[in-house]
């Protein structure tokens, strides 16, 4: 049993979502950075779809009723465990009546806090992901408050010692002034005037306050079309950037509705998610073309990362059992 | 065949939209985007098929095949597929129209230059077809309102639009799902719950389904 003593309900249990229910109007959903609560469950010994917790609101804290342990990982953020400070991207057991502290991130926006054997919540229609616009999923379909209690499922976790930490080679160095996001372009990119299209890759972008798991909207040059269209509904994928008649484009994101209207000018591609994920409000965006070929290319690296991080993580776990 | 060529494009590198739109909304055309909806989800490595209005959004996973293939195949199928009408299931919808949670009604009936009671007489004599299920958990486009009904969207949605409010934007009716931000004009309510996550069957209406609405009240 976990209790959460400080969050805002931004805050929510995710997992990697529930795809398959498209067709039913049910959004992917799960975490908007897949890549850190797969990680933080790896760590642990989980499964990478257990369920954890999405802190998109700081500070945060916890505290656990039980011994267990705990992976933080997303956002670069003082954390720390009972008067114990840890780095980011960590692993380590805490006791019962011991709190978590996730601080204001320095860089990036969410973290993310598995827990060995993942949060125990009934799954609704194959997931524990918590969609806050049709209130299921979760804890009762809705983000987290003080005095929430979460049961965690039971596991043995080994870690060494003090724990052990993740680096991910794509993720180390100082935050970029500017996002860098790659764009396939979408279905509606010819019908942009060729000064629309230039400017927008050729411009800077920053997001504005109107940002959730929804979506973002930008800021930025006005983007215009050759003239006017009326598009019938159509279904659209995280990624998808709109332009509304404002002209400032709409990137669609973990629980976009699964049907829009808006003209589409291109899509970001899925091994830059967890970028969008970890860009704060007033974050400068620009968008670089890419191939097919190339998104589809580091959708394989980071499939490999992932299978090469267990392999890692099963070797150093398995050297710390030997006497 | 009233059908043409689709248009395909790349929605990321693992999704595809076909789009077999030629202008306004057209039922035979749905009719083939059902059927070929059905007949992806067969091809190698697609995950989802989505309808939309007289679209299709097919998602596959780019490591097991390629844009290029699927788009091969659903050309083929879109050339192929036997359009025929899926047979769906009927519903009646009982509606208590304007009031407090049917607030546009009276607008609409100004809009249209009818009266209140003729332009329900109008909503309820037609039978609507669920060309698709989207935006949101549940939500039914519904094709066949009257021409004459018709009453472009708000140029400002409302933030909240209450479940079961039967709604008008354009050419389309629909019924909200659950609460959340609409442009479309509100004018009746319905008790009927359309999705429910935690049933076996979340959603109650399917592409290809009928309905038809019945007047439990009108409120002017």
């Amino acid at each position: 049993m976990i209790e959460i003593l400080t969050t805002g309900l931004p805050n929510t249990v995710q997992d990697l979502g529930r795809p398959g229910h498209l067709a039913l109007g049910v959004t992917h959903g799960g975490a908007m950075d897949r890549q850190a609560l797969a990680i933080a469950n790896l760590m642990l010994g989980n499964d990478p779809s257990a369920a954890g917790i999405e802190v998109a609101l700081h500070p945060f804290r916890l505290r656990t009723h039980v011994d267990t342990a705990v992976a933080i990982t997303g956002a670069d953020c003082a954390v720390s465990v009972g008067d114990r400070p840890c780095p980011p991207w960590w692993a380590m057991t805490i006791r019962a009546g011991e709190t978590l502290v996730l601080e204001a991130p320095r860089v990036g926006a969410r973290s993310y806090v598995a827990f060995a054997g993942g949060l125990d919540l009934p799954p609704v229609m194959g997931s524990r992901a918590t969609d806050v616009k049709g209130s299921f999923g979760g804890l009762t379909g809705r983000g987290l408050s003080r005095g929430d209690r979460l049961a965690l499922n039971p596991a043995q976790c080994r870690l060494p010692a003090g724990g052990f930490g993740a680096a991910l080679e794509e993720r180390r160095g100082a935050a970029a002034s500017v996002i860098e996001l790659r764009v396939l372009p979408a279905a509606e990119f010819d019908a942009f005037t060729p000064e629309a299209q230039a400017a927008f890759t050729g411009s800077e972008w920053s997001i504005t306050n109107d940002a959730n798991r929804m979506g973002y909207r930008l800021s930025g040059e006005t983007l215009s079309l050759l003239s006017p269209l009326e598009l019938l509904s159509h279904g659209i994928v995280p990624g998808t950037v709109q332009v509304p008649p404002s002209g400032q484009p709409i990137i669609q994101l973990a629980d976009a509705n699964t049907c829009g209207g808006y003209p589409k000018i291109v899509t970001v591609i899925e091994a830059d998610f967890w970028r969008l994920a970890q860009a704060p409000v007033g974050a400068r965006l620009r968008f670089s073309a890419v191939s097919i070929e190339a998104s589809t290319e580091a959708l394989r690296a980071n499939r490999q990362r992932r299978r090469d991080f267990i392999a890692a993580r099963n070797l150093m776990v398995g050297e710390q059992r030997a006497p | 065949m009233v059908v043409g060529t689709p248009h395909i494009s790349l929605a990321g590198s693992g999704a595809l939209l076909l789009d077999g739109a030629k202008g306004a909304f057209d039922d035979a055309t749905q009719e083939l985007v059902w059927a070929v909806a059905n007949a992806a989800l067969s091809l190698e490595g697609v995950r989802e098929a989505v309808p939309g209005m007289n679209n299709l959004l097919v998602v596959f996973d780019p490591l097991a095949t390629d844009a290029h293939s699927v788009g091969g195949q659903l050309m083929s199928l879109w050339a192929a597929t036997d359009a025929h009408a899926v047979v769906g299931t009927h519903h009646t919808i009982p509606v208590s129209y304007g009031g407090a949670s049917g607030e546009d009604l009276a607008g609409w009936a100004a809009h249209c230059g009818l009266s209140v009671d003729e332009i329900v007489r109008r909503h309820v004599a037609a039978t609507y077809t669920v060309a698709a299920i989207g935006a949101m958990p549940g939500f039914p486009y519904l094709s066949g309102l009257d021409p004459r009904l018709a009453w472009a969207r708000r140029s400002t949605p409302r933030l909240k639009v209450i479940e079961g409010a039967v709604i008008i934007g354009g050419a389309q009716a629909g019924i909200m799902p659950m609460t959340a931000p609409s442009g479309w004009h509100i004018i009746g309510h319905t008790d009927v719950k359309l999705f429910n996550a935690e049933a076996e069957l979340p959603v109650l209406l399917r592409p290809g389904d009928k309905i038809r609405f019945a007047i439990a009240g009108i409120e002017a």
